[in-house]
């Protein structure tokens, strides 16, 4: 029975030569798109050189004047729209994911959860253009008509706040679905162990769960900014874009994205136009990039690091 | 009632309300596009292209752009594919454990998974410059697939991972190859979880605008060359509903519930795979 | 041929990184017997099993010294292919991994993998190594479902079969029975004491009746030292060291 395999030596050779080959041309594979990261920084970089010949960085990052017609590219009022939008928004996401997430692994009863989880994953799934229609159907004449009145001031509804609104829904899967990772990973003994001592159930969250609790949900927060940093069309929809340092709330603004998105059609016929449009885009990258490496930073650094990296 | 139960109390009625509001918001927002859209929608949407003042309002579909999005994505994530599967089992079969470089590769997908679609936008814009390409079907393709390849990766990354390494060494043991094992086994034993993975990026891929404004250009034709524009289902709602005539923002609206309707079942039939191709797998 | 499916081991040493699992072994596995290697558990027996077959090999941070000879050949050699000296030995793990396909499929993977594409020839193969492993019965009507529906004990009988359908010389079995019922145990002891007439079989065990049952030879091997080897009457009946009496009466375990 064993005597048909010795005549297959020529054919385990081939085997084996299939295997090295693969081997070192998956590792060459693997390679030039884990460096696909530096690929785009790098072409970022050296198109938005023409742009450094003409104004330093710290012109760029902190005039207001935005002209391009004129040569002056100001980008602070982007910056500063970015800004805006994403701290509205992540004041709006924070608290109520949290009490979200602490609810459906605490408190919510099992049946609830799983009835839950899968609509979390179709508020994932919604098309960010399919939220800019709603933000500009719903959100956008409630600010109109209810919360600006409420603050006596007249607004057109296109502002920081609907921005904010929106982007936060847009996060509510992100935060939410880490957080109960992280939540659910706390063990049980831990929280048993302060019953035992007599605290109640909100004692134990708020004392022994949060604070076990805390790294994740810190990268996990970290992790939606930096998505609502880059959130381009739904924003774009409902913020009204209007390159001015908002002031308040109920102001439009012009986040960066947006400034790319609405500006392709004239990119090429004004000089230096690509070039700083190509800048506010390594930015926005820089900025996601910064804020994604700290967060993995942190989940694979704590105890959570088995989450992420097994 | 003392002190204690009253904060407690109190921090679960806002939880329950936290809750409450994030399922009002998601049933508002399906509510919204389907009364919005059902009345718009009719069957001439998925036969016909735009005809001549269709965007004044005269009649046409968007057969151009329901087509358009399904060959780019299509097109995208079997590119994504082709590149995302070697990798994970590069990541899972070849790389040896504790790797500093499987480390580091993971680190770049998730951070690269982290960048914001319109950043790959302005990037493919850039390559096409440099290569030559105009605004088509090939260059939003591509642009999408360098999009949803960390999305398919890293999850099918995540699922190839839970392979049990008894069963690679029963395979091993066998005298099969690390080859072998991983396209005979590993990735059998992982299918569903690979069909997801492919599934989510392609949900992705469908639904994202910005990485398409620049790269994949906007016709009224049916796509037709690799190198001509191409309409997408995103662009197409988007610029329709920047229109001020109500009837084409209807359309907006339809189109809209289209796409919505097409995520939808790509995660439900994600959900659905999940159960039926657990056939052969070990647990 | 007296050299064939002949196991040597002279000074073998296993790290885990700064953990040294296996101090300094040398023993010779005697031909068509039953070697049986007891010990308490964590004092190395699955990594000298593991050893043998090289499935040391692809996790990191694990460097082995001194040699396993397998027919005369070093097997941590820097030539040697590693596929054709797992060929010579079929695996039982302590938990029965059928792979991920039909049963037929399972049984004709090895076969496959090394060229047999003869559909008559695998159908031979697979009848064959099923009645060997005593299956065929319970399985020849439906050989072309899923192998992970079988049960425990059918899937480890499966495993056996698959392995024996490369045509190794040498069975290893990490605990193979530890996750079966007392009657599919029984089994499969039942098959080993069959296959001991032409295969080479070495067999780690926690449970010391099972060793009695099995053992023609026995190495006893405690924190990493093989502490004692020799005939299974001579080990059981009159241990020479103070370490492995106390274990074979049950005092350490």
């Amino acid at each position: 029975m064993t005597r048909f395999f010795q005549q297959f030596l020529n054919f385990e050779k081939i085997r084996i030569l299939k295997d090295r080959f693969a081997e070192k041309s998956l590792f060459v594979f693997m390679l030039i798109f884990g460096l696909a990261l530096f690929l785009i920084i790098l072409v970022l970089f050296l198109r938005t050189h023409p742009i450094h010949t003409m104004m330093t960085l710290p012109n760029l990052l902190f005039s207001t004047v935005w002209k391009p017609s004129k040569g002056l590219f100001g980008f602070l009022p982007f910056i500063a729209g970015s800004l805006w939008v994403t701290g509205v928004a992540m004041a709006i996401a924070i608290p109520i994911c949290l009490l979200t997430s602490l609810y459906l692994v605490e408190y919510a009863p099992a049946k609830l959860r799983e009835l839950i989880s899968p609509l979390i994953d179709i508020l994932a799934g919604i098309p960010s253009v399919v939220y800019g229609i709603w933000g500009v159907l719903a959100i956008v004449p409630f600010i109109k008509n209810y919360l600006a009145p409420l603050f006596g001031i007249s607004s057109t509804g296109y502002s920081i706040a609907a921005g904010g609104i929106v982007l936060a829904i847009m996060v509510f899967p992100v935060i939410i679905h880490i957080s109960v990772e992280i939540l659910k990973a706390v063990p049980k003994d831990m929280k048993d162990a302060s019953l035992a001592l007599g605290a109640t159930k909100w004692q134990t969250i708020k004392h022994v769960v949060m604070k076990r609790a805390m790294p994740g949900i810190v990268a996990a927060i970290v992790l939606a900014l930096s998505r609502a940093f880059g959130e381009t069309i739904a924003v774009l929809m409902v913020v009204g874009n209007v390159a001015r340092i908002p002031k308040s709330l109920f102001d439009p603004a012009y986040p960066l994205p947006a400034l790319i998105a609405n500006n392709y059609g004239e990119m090429l016929s004004i000089p230096m136009y690509d070039s700083a449009l190509l800048f506010a885009a390594l930015l926005l990258l820089l900025v996601v990039l910064y804020f994604n490496i700290i967060s993995r930073m942190i989940l694979s650094g704590s105890k959570w690091s088995s989450y992420y990296y097994g | 009632m003392d002190k204690r139960s009253l904060e407690e109390n109190f921090f679960k009625f806002l939880m329950i309300a936290s809750t409450a509001l994030i399922v009002a918001v998601l049933s508002m927002i399906l509510l919204t596009i389907i009364i919005k859209g059902l009345p718009h929608l009719s069957w001439a949407m998925f036969t016909q292209t735009p005809k001549t003042c269709y965007y004044l309002g005269k009649e046409g579909g968007i057969l151009n752009s329901i087509l358009g999005s399904l060959y780019l994505t299509g097109g995208a994530t079997i590119l994504a594919f082709l590149l995302s599967l070697p990798i994970t089992l590069y990541l899972n079969v070849y790389a040896k454990k504790g790797s500093k470089l499987a480390y580091f590769t993971r680190f770049t997908f998730d951070v690269l998974w982290g960048i914001p679609s319109i950043v790959y936008g302005a990037f493919g814009f850039t390559l096409m410059l440099v290569l030559g390409l105009k605004c088509s079907l090939l260059a939003g393709m591509l642009t999408v697939a360098f999009l949803i390849l960390p999305i398919m990766t890293r999850s099918m990354d995540e699922v190839i991972r839970m392979v049990p390494q008894p069963l690679m060494d029963a395979s091993y043991a066998l005298g099969a190859t690390r080859f072998e094992t991983a396209f005979k086994v590993v990735v059998r034993q992982s299918l569903p979880g690979i069909s997801t993975a492919v599934l989510i990026a392609f949900g992705r891929g469908i639904g994202d605008a910005a990485s398409l404004i620049f790269t994949a250009g906007f016709t009224d034709s049916l796509p037709t060359s690799l190198f001509s524009p191409v309409a997408t289902l995103p662009l197409t709602i988007f610029f329709q509903f920047s229109s001020p005539i109500p009837a084409v923002q209807g359309r907006a609206y339809a189109a809209a519930l289209i796409l919505t309707i097409i995520i939808l079942s790509i995660s439900i039939i994600s959900r659905l795979m999940t159960k039926k191709f657990t056939r052969h797998i070990v647990r | 041929m007296e050299s064939k499916g002949h196991i040597k081991v002279e000074n073998l040493s296993v790290f885990y990184g700064k953990d040294q699992a296996l101090k300094d072994i040398s023993v010779k596995i005697p031909n068509k017997k039953i070697t049986v290697i007891i010990g308490p558990s964590g004092c190395g027996k699955t990594t000298l099993l593991k050893s043998f077959n090289r499935l040391l090999d692809p996790s990191d941070n694990i460097k082995v010294t001194g040699q396993v000879l397998v027919d005369g050949e070093d097997i941590y050699g820097p030539n040697v292919e590693v596929t054709r000296i797992r060929k010579k030995m079929g695996l039982l793990s302590q938990k029965p991994y059928p792979l991920p396909m039909s049963i037929y499929d399972n049984i004709a993977y090895g076969p496959r993998l090394h060229g047999e594409r003869n559909k008559h020839k695998l159908d031979r193969i697979v009848e064959h190594f099923l009645k060997t492993a005593s299956l065929w019965e319970e399985v020849k009507a439906k050989l072309h479902s899923p192998a992970s529906h079988l049960s425990v004990g059918q899937q480890q009988r499966l495993c056996l079969a698959r392995g024996l359908a490369v045509g190794p010389e040498i069975i290893l079995g990490d605990e193979p029975t530890s996750a079966l019922d007392p009657k599919s145990s029984q089994h499969i002891e039942k098959r080993f004491l069959e296959l001991k007439q032409q295969y080479t079989i070495i067999i780690v065990t926690h449970i010391l009746r099972q060793a009695k049952r099995l053992a023609d030879y026995v190495l006893f091997l405690y924190m990493g030292r093989l502490i004692e080897h020799g005939p299974a009457d001579d080990i059981f009946e009159d241990p020479q060291e103070e370490i492995t009496k106390e274990y074979i009466r049950g005092i350490i375990s």
